[in-house]
């Protein structure tokens, strides 16, 4: 039994950031990268599901489609007990939307054809929420997004899990397998890498694969391969807060003024 | 001719607010003599007719879905359906939980332009340009979608004044017959309350977010508090921990701040599912060591600074 989790390497800014020349990001030296928040969660539940099934080996395999500076992440996820790391890139790739690099993850799922795929729900960066879902109009699977809690024995041929909706509402549900889910915040306590761990993934490959390896054209990747192309990024004019001037002294002063004409006391 | 397509959404029975923002959005939106339609789907579909029978829509579009909950093969296909019968430039789809299920499926397939959490939307002579947030909306973000001759967008709640005018638009029933649900849904779950406060009530809060760092740490802020008249609440990171229950959290999977008037946000950034549930409060209050934190961009004071030294300093105040 096998689960495919799709892993990206997140981009926080430095303050203090830069748009590039081109005007269509920024500077890449201002550049804070780190595993993606949501990808903790779910390289954990593949874990947890593992090592909960000890009876039926359970393979986790990770998979980034990235530069080489992504190898620090799917380094992370080897250290938390991940089997085997895959990354995809080439220069094509570039300008990649999250629906092409989507279809370079279904077609890593074509080959390794694993019982679930897992995505996070969305990148702390840029937050599509598009790219682990989108996996599953490339394979036709069944698919669930924001699953907060999930049910499932290895070869089983449904999952039971919960969908978290707004407002403090869930849902429970059934769905068929193999099934592409993302993975929400909060589904389980990510682990930490214990130093062994880390070690341990220091000497383990990472499978380097090119678009072609995984029968991808050239159209299939970058801008022509994507739905939207980025035009512009800027700052915008926005509303900013009355800083409260002066030591923190001064500042709780202002603060309790405020609080205590605004309740009254 | 040509036209707009805006997909309403309901749960349990009930419209959701966002289907007539994205009414007045494709009003706005819409050149001469463009037709806008607004696509329902549902098991009882036609329930929906007189919620979103507002100025600005030509046509209602209804769709008979199998299932009465929503299932996101059966949204695929029956707006699949729309955007054949219709043939329309714009799609517009609230983002949401559950367009998070199937819009990117529909545009993968179909090979349509796609981008999630809009909150601006032109019309230019190459195409729709559509503004969102990147890098934790530090940046805004414009896409376009060359070659693209039908593009989905889904739109963030609170981006457009909703539509309230009553109208009478022709209501057509389009028969999509190989709708087929995948999943099986079982119970709702809410979280409640269950004895605690209800934050939906309560005119002053302060709330604590992944900067208090440790657990150790909100006692005294559960004192101060107390202290300052305050109901404590939290960002999301805390509920997960468990430091605080999930009846405490505000935002979009929360609670909103619906009686609140005064907020102090401690330690939180201000990401938009929170901002979901206090951006409205006329005052907001934000402690960030980070003067770039985008709390501040719906703060109306802040103060850059630890929160430990400021709940120190304000303790002082109130004693
Ligand atoms: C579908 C969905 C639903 C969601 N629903 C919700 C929701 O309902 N509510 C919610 O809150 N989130 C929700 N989220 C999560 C949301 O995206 C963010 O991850 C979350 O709001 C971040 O919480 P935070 O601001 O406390 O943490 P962070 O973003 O980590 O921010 C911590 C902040 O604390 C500051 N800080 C650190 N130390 C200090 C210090 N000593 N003094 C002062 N400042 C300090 C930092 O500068 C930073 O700005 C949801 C996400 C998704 C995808």
């Amino acid at each position: 039994m096998k689960i495919l989790i799709a892993i990206k390497q997140a981009i926080a800014l430095d303050e203090d950031f830069e748009i590039r020349a081109d005007g269509r990001d920024i500077e890449e030296d201002f550049f804070l990268p780190d595993l993606n928040e949501w990808d903790e969660y779910s390289l954990e539940e593949a874990m947890l599901i593992k090592e909960r099934h000890a009876d039926t080996p359970v393979e986790v395999v990770c998979v980034t489609i990235a530069p080489d500076s992504a190898d620090e992440a799917l380094r992370k996820c080897l250290a938390k007990g991940a089997d085997r790391a895959i990354r995809v890139w080439d220069e094509s790739m570039e300008g990649s939307d999250p629906v092409a690099i989507a279809r370079a993850l279904a077609a890593v799922a074509k080959k390794e054809a694993p019982d679930l795929f897992f995505a996070g729900v969305q990148s702390s960066d840029h937050a599509h929420g598009a790219t682990g879902i989108a996996v599953a109009g490339f394979l036709g699977w069944a698919h669930s997004a924001v699953v907060a809690r999930l049910d499932y024995t290895p070869g089983a041929k449904e999952v039971a899990l919960k969908r978290e909706l707004e407002g403090g509402l869930s849902q429970e549900l059934r769905l068929p397998c193999p099934a592409v889910l993302t993975i929400q915040l909060g589904i389980n306590k990510p682990r930490y890498a214990s130093l062994r761990g880390m070690k341990l993934a220091a000497a383990k490959p990472i499978e380097t694969l090119a678009p072609g390896d995984i029968g991808l054209a050239t159209n299939d990747c970058g801008e022509s391969g994507s739905l939207a192309r980025v035009r512009r990024m800027y700052v915008p004019e926005k509303q900013r807060a009355q800083i409260l001037a002066g030591d923190v002294a001064a500042q709780a002063k202002a603060l309790a003024a405020i609080i205590r004409e605004a309740t009254g006391s | 001719m040509s036209s707009i397509l805006v997909i309403a959404e309901h749960r349990r029975g009930e419209l959701r607010p966002v289907s007539l923002e994205l009414v007045a959005a494709a009003n706005e939106l819409r050149a001469a003599g463009e037709q806008v339609v607004v696509g329902l789907i549902g098991k009882n579909a036609h329930a929906f007719v007189a919620a979103v029978s507002k100025e600005g829509v030509d046509e209602i579009a209804t769709v008979t879905a199998p299932v009465e909950d929503f299932d996101p093969d059966v949204s695929e296909e029956a707006v699949r359906a729309l955007i054949a019968q219709y043939s329309p430039s714009l799609v517009l789809i609230p983002h949401s939980v559950d367009s998070y299920g199937y819009v990117a499926v529909l545009a993968a397939k179909d090979q349509l332009g796609l981008a999630t959490d809009v909150y601006k939307i032109a019309r230019e002579e190459g195409g729709w340009v559509a503004t969102r947030g990147g890098y934790g909306q530090k940046v805004a973000v414009e896409l376009d979608f060359p070659g693209r001759s039908c593009v989905c967008l889904a739109v963030r709640s609170g981006s457009y004044k909703p539509n309230e005018a009553a109208a009478s638009p022709t209501v057509t029933a389009v028969d999509v017959p190989a709708l087929q649900a995948r999943s099986t849904p079982l119970d709702y779950i809410e979280v409640s309350a269950g004895g605690d406060v209800d934050i939906t009530t309560v005119p002053f809060i302060m709330s604590v977010g992944r900067g208090l760092g440790d657990e150790a740490n909100l006692p005294r802020f559960k004192e101060l508090a107390e202290q300052v008249g305050a109901t404590l609440c939290c960002s999301r990171p805390i509920a997960d921990s468990g430091w605080l229950p999930k009846s405490r959290q505000v935002g979009q999977s929360g609670k909103t701040a619906s009686a609140c008037k005064l907020y102090i946000a401690m330690g939180i950034s201000g990401a938009i599912q929170h901002l979901a549930g206090m951006k409205h409060v006329e005052t907001i209050i934000a402690v960030n060591t980070d003067p770039q934190a985008s709390i501040f961009n719906v703060a109306k004071y802040g103060i850059v600074g630890d929160i430990f030294e400021v709940a120190d300093a304000l303790e002082q105040e109130f004693s």
